[in-house]
């Protein structure tokens, strides 16, 4: 092959290669709007209202004495709470996080209902009992450090 | 005195590698291959005394002294030794100082083991390793020193998380911090010859060894990481993309990439430019990992200290290092000669679109982790997680591994794209009959678990296939170990859609005697029973299985409460099948007799981790073949590179 | 935010024009030479702008750690007046009549369903037993949740104050639980320490404390 040919090749692989992750990055900044889940407190829903289309994250306390076991065993209700005077009622069925407790921290994921509960697909456990999610810490309550 | 003595080590090696560097960017120029001498004895030291430094804080811990700070904070008597040891470097600065110590020895063993890369381009590498050295060894000794005593010495240590008191991360950090700091060396070597303009042939097949044996440890640390979190915290899952996963699998993609991309420049003398931009790029992905995992900066499941400060100081060494090397990147490269040209049908170009592919993968990895630090600063608060990772990675991991089968299939140079696909059409033709055998079974498995079985049959064919019409006893191991990796990798796609198609689920509040069905097995829950460990105390559901008519088996998963510190973690009982696991967690109590429970049945899952196990093993085997063909080209005359082409063009 | 996006280009764009200039500047310079012996194409330089652009959203969000750390307005500035009900039907609760008596004192936020508030827990008893005196104020809690509180992590407090509505919380301008207030002796807020009480934070607050005194 000659020289210019060579460099050619060069210039096209480049030019391709710059343009696969340049698409790439484009099609996942663009998936970020529909995959990616929203952070809100208790408050945030107040301000901006219920995202009803879409996944989000919640975080917030559970406020003690709101939790409830259903009959069926393994289904809870509870209540998050925050600094403001908003709460969001929470259903969640399955095995709560070790860490999960009245009167703890806890972030979830799932969906709203319209009529304002919110349904848990997954309560977020944390390594550490002393660990908070730094949203959470910015909403609630300061940042903890951990204590090792 | 022992704290003392391993701090002075710490000084004494931060004190040598500032020699070290000194004198290797004083000596370094082309040609020039003065001061080796000097140099390569400073790095082995350096190397023994962070070594020296690391096994005395293992001291430390082993005996419990408590007049160390770190010990007090992490320890205590109680626990069992094994945990003590792990202890060391279950802590920020315990974990700070192997990483240092992993980055001195490996320098100590370029030093020491380094026969073949150009003089000169060795005392530019031991320069770049004793420059990046010398800013942690800093870094520890100004901000997070681990031998620091403390004023008063108390009763007794405060203990270390429980969930760190499992053997299996007992030595995962290690294993993973070997894979992602001895990835320095290839940062190095890129810097020592962006310096010498020594960008060949021979400095490609210098790196190679050591690019894969770092990315053995990393392949291993990330499978077993994996597997940990799997088994220990009791969700059933194996993979969250959580911050701190994503910081290892980062530099992993990256090393995968380079790894083949500096094949091609060892064997063709292509892709000169990009397989050092992949070496600077590997390591900074180790770093830019440490950086987000250590400033929790990012929201992420895993505690470490949250300290701006060190934070800082960490953001400051990284723009440093990856900001310099990037900067004699964009200045020298040009310099770099141009490589030999290749047709795009050819195992060069397979690996580049190999090279593409993960870089693409990377790139999306890395928007993901890092977006929400974008977003906050713009105001929104976001949390991108497993939904997005896993639809917009996929796709380009399926295209992944399907090229992957056929890349080794092609010869180097050029070749024919009609004879590759009449090659793999039977494979294809399979993967093609397992996605309408889904389609047709199971209608109701999502596309990607679907796809993903779908590709993992043929490519796992296609993986043997260069064992076809060989000799399988003078076979060379490196060629072993290609197909044993690739074969690996298709095992491991399996195990993953497996998992995600089949898993079964049950989740019931079981009063005792209650019998539940799940897969092909029956559950009888006896009742929930106290058990009692060195340092906690549990209830265990004990529970009664049976699969079909065979044999019954107890399963006792636990829900363990330690002491020191009061933590609570669940313990799930995992029974292994040829094909699947049955993973069983125990709730909380209705307070009414009853007890929640959660079965998973999931088929094939072990694949996950045997594929992971498997692709490292392959690694090894690449590298036992190098190193001895190395020995064996040293002892022979002819130079290996040039006598027999075709040989060395293979792996 | 823009600010710094421009700061980043500018940067690379004075990097690349800065060694162009040196070249045209310095024919001769030997380190120029040795930098670029050939000429450098700005599309090289796309990784390293790429990286100071992380590198520069990484430094921002370390410098803003979110509107987590909001110091009050009120250091050196007098307590204001409140009044507060007993958190605990035995204890007295924090009165403003107890602070500018000559003394300083210290002021905890808490609350018992704080998590960090546990953590502090033992730094606090031990401030206490070196005879510092704390007042408490629980914020939006129930005396029970107190108690239970109290005895399961020890008990640091002179007073305790009920602050069921956050009123004083917000009018000492504290944005979340826990923090810790100084006051001296002449009534004036002189410092506040936001978070929970690590220990490597006791050197400084007993520091503080001894500054408040004089």
């Amino acid at each position: 092959m000659t020289r210019a040919k060579a460099k050619t090749q060069r210039l096209v692989l480049l030019s391709l290669a710059v343009g696969a992750v340049l698409v790439a990055v484009f099609l996942g900044m663009s998936a970020m709007s529909s995959q990616a889940s929203l952070f809100y407190a208790p408050g945030d829903v107040q301000k901006m209202g219920l995202p009803l289309d879409r996944a989000v994250r919640i975080g917030g306390m559970v406020k003690t004495g709101s939790l409830e076991r259903l009959p069926d065993g393994v289904t809870i209700k509870f209540i998050v709470h925050d600094e403001t005077t908003s709460t969001i009622p929470v259903r969640f069925t399955g095995i709560v996080p070790n860490l999960f407790r009245e009167g703890s921290g806890m972030v979830a994921e799932g969906r709203f209902e319209p009529d304002g509960t919110f349904v848990a697909t997954e309560i977020l456990a944390k390594h550490d009992e002393n660990y908070m999610t730094p949203q959470l810490a910015g909403q609630n309550m300061h940042k903890s450090e951990s204590l090792e | 005195m022992i704290a003392e003595a391993g701090l002075a080590a710490l000084w004494f090696a931060a004190a040598l590698s500032l020699l070290q560097m000194g004198l290797g960017w004083a000596a370094v120029r082309p040609g020039n291959d003065n001061l080796l001498r000097l140099v390569r004895p400073l790095a082995v030291a350096q190397g023994l005394l962070a070594g020296i430094s690391f096994l005395a804080l293992i001291w430390l811990f082993l005996e419990t002294d408590l007049s160390v700070k770190l010990v007090v904070a992490n320890s205590h008597s109680d626990k069992p030794w094994l945990y003590k040891f792990a202890g060391a470097w279950g802590n920020h600065e315990g974990s700070m100082l192997l990483w240092v110590t992993v980055l001195a020895v490996a320098g100590g063993a370029v030093a020491l083991l380094e026969r073949k890369l150009r003089k000169d381009t060795l005392i530019g590498t031991l320069a770049a390793q004793a420059t990046i050295s010398l800013g942690f060894y800093a870094f520890l000794l100004f901000a997070s020193n681990p031998f620091e005593r403390s004023p008063v010495i108390p009763i007794d240590g405060q203990g270390l998380n429980p969930l760190l008191q499992d053997p299996g991360l007992a030595f995962h950090p290690p294993t993973l911090y070997f894979g992602y700091v001895g990835i320095s060396v290839a940062f190095s070597f890129a810097v020592g010859a962006l310096v010498t303009r020594d960008v060949g042939r021979d400095f490609a097949q210098a790196m190679r060894p050591w690019v894969l044996g770092a990315w053995i440890f990393l392949t291993l640390g990330i499978t077993a990481g994996s597997y940990w979190a799997y088994y220990e915290l009791g969700w059933g899952g194996w993979w969250f993309w959580d911050p701190v996963e994503n910081a290892s699998l980062m530099p992993w993609l990256a090393a995968t990439a380079l790894l083949h991309s500096v094949t091609v420049l060892a064997t063709r003398d292509a892709l000169r430019a990009w397989t050092v931009m992949l070496a600077v790029v590997a390591f900074s992905m180790s770093m830019i990992g440490t950086f987000l995992v250590r400033s929790g900066i990012l929201t992420s499941v895993h505690a470490f200290a949250v300290d701006p400060q060190r934070g800082s100081f960490i953001l400051m060494l990284l723009c440093l290092y990856i900001g310099g090397a990037l900067a004699l990147f964009a200045l020298r490269v040009s310099t770099v000669r141009e490589g030999a040209p290749f047709r795009v049908v050819s195992r060069e170009g397979s690996l580049v679109l190999n090279n593409l592919l993960l870089t693409i993968i990377l790139c999306l990895v890395m928007l993901g982790t890092l977006y929400p630090l974008l977003t906050e600063a713009f105001g929104t608060k976001i949390s991108v997680g497993p939904p997005w990772f896993n639809t917009v990675s996929a796709p380009f991991a399926l295209l992944l591994v399907i090229f992957m089968g056929m890349g080794p299939l092609l010869k180097w140079r050029k070749d024919d794209g009609n004879k590759l696909l009449k090659r793999v059409a039977v494979p294809l033709l399979l993967g093609a009959a397992t996605a309408l055998l889904i389609v047709i079974v199971a209608p109701d498995v999502h596309l990607l678990p679907m796809l993903g079985l779908a590709v993992a049959v043929p490519v796992a064919l296609m993986s043997l296939m260069p064992l076809v019409g060989r000799n399988l006893r003078r076979t060379p191991l490196i060629i072993w170990g290609m197909v044993a990796a690739h074969f690996g990798i298709a095992m491991s796609l399996a195990g993953m859609a497996s998992e995600s198609a089949f898993s079964k689920e049950v989740l019931v509040s079981a009063r005792p005697g209650q019998v539940s069905e799940i897969g092909p097995f029956t559950v009888r829950f006896d009742g929930a029973e106290p058990v009692a460990g060195q340092n906690w105390t549990a209830i265990a559901g004990r529970m009664t299985v049976r699969r079909g008519e065979g044999e019954e088996f107890v399963m006792l998963p636990e829900a363990r409460m330690f002491s020191d510190p009061v933590t609570a973690t669940s313990e799930a009982a995992i029974e292994t099948h040829w094909d699947g696991q049955l993973y069983t967690v125990i709730g909380e109590p209705d307070g009414q007799g009853a007890w929640q429970l959660r079965l998973w049945w999931k088929p094939a899952v072990t694949l996950i981790w045997f594929g992971g196990s498997l692709v490292a093993i392959g690694g090894l085997l690449a590298l036992l073949g190098r190193v001895m063909r190395r020995r064996s080209a040293r002892k022979s005359v002819t130079d290996e590179a040039e006598g027999v082409p075709g040989r060395e063009a293979l792996a | 935010m823009k600010l710094l996006i421009i700061a980043s280009i500018l940067l690379v764009v004075v990097l690349v024009g800065g060694f162009a200039a040196l070249r045209r500047l310095y024919p001769d310079s030997k380190a120029v030479a040795w930098l670029a012996e050939s000429k450098t194409r700005p599309i090289l330089f796309v990784p390293l702008a790429l990286f100071l652009l992380i590198g520069g959203f990484a430094a921002y969000k370390l410098s803003n750690p979110g509107d987590t750390f909001i110091r009050s307005r009120l250091i050196g500035k007098e307590l204001p007046a409140f009044t507060l009900p007993e958190a605990l039907p035995n204890r007295l609760p924090v009165r403003r009549a107890d602070f500018g008596r000559g003394e300083p004192r210290m002021i905890n936020i808490f609350a018992s369903w704080c998590v960090p508030c546990i953590a502090e827990a033992p730094q606090l008893m031990e401030l206490a037993r070196r005879g510092i005196p704390i007042d408490a104020v629980a914020i939006r809690d129930r005396p029970e949740d107190i108690a239970r509180f109290l005895g399961q992590w020890g008990d640091p407090y002179r007073n305790i104050g009920a602050d069921r509505d956050a009123s004083l919380q917000l009018a000492i301008g504290s944005s979340g639980v826990p923090e810790t207030y100084i006051v001296d002796g002449g009534g004036i807020i002189r410092y506040q320490h936001i978070g929970a009480i690590n220990p490597s934070d006791m050197t400084r607050l007993t520091e503080e404390f001894e500054k408040a005194r004089r």
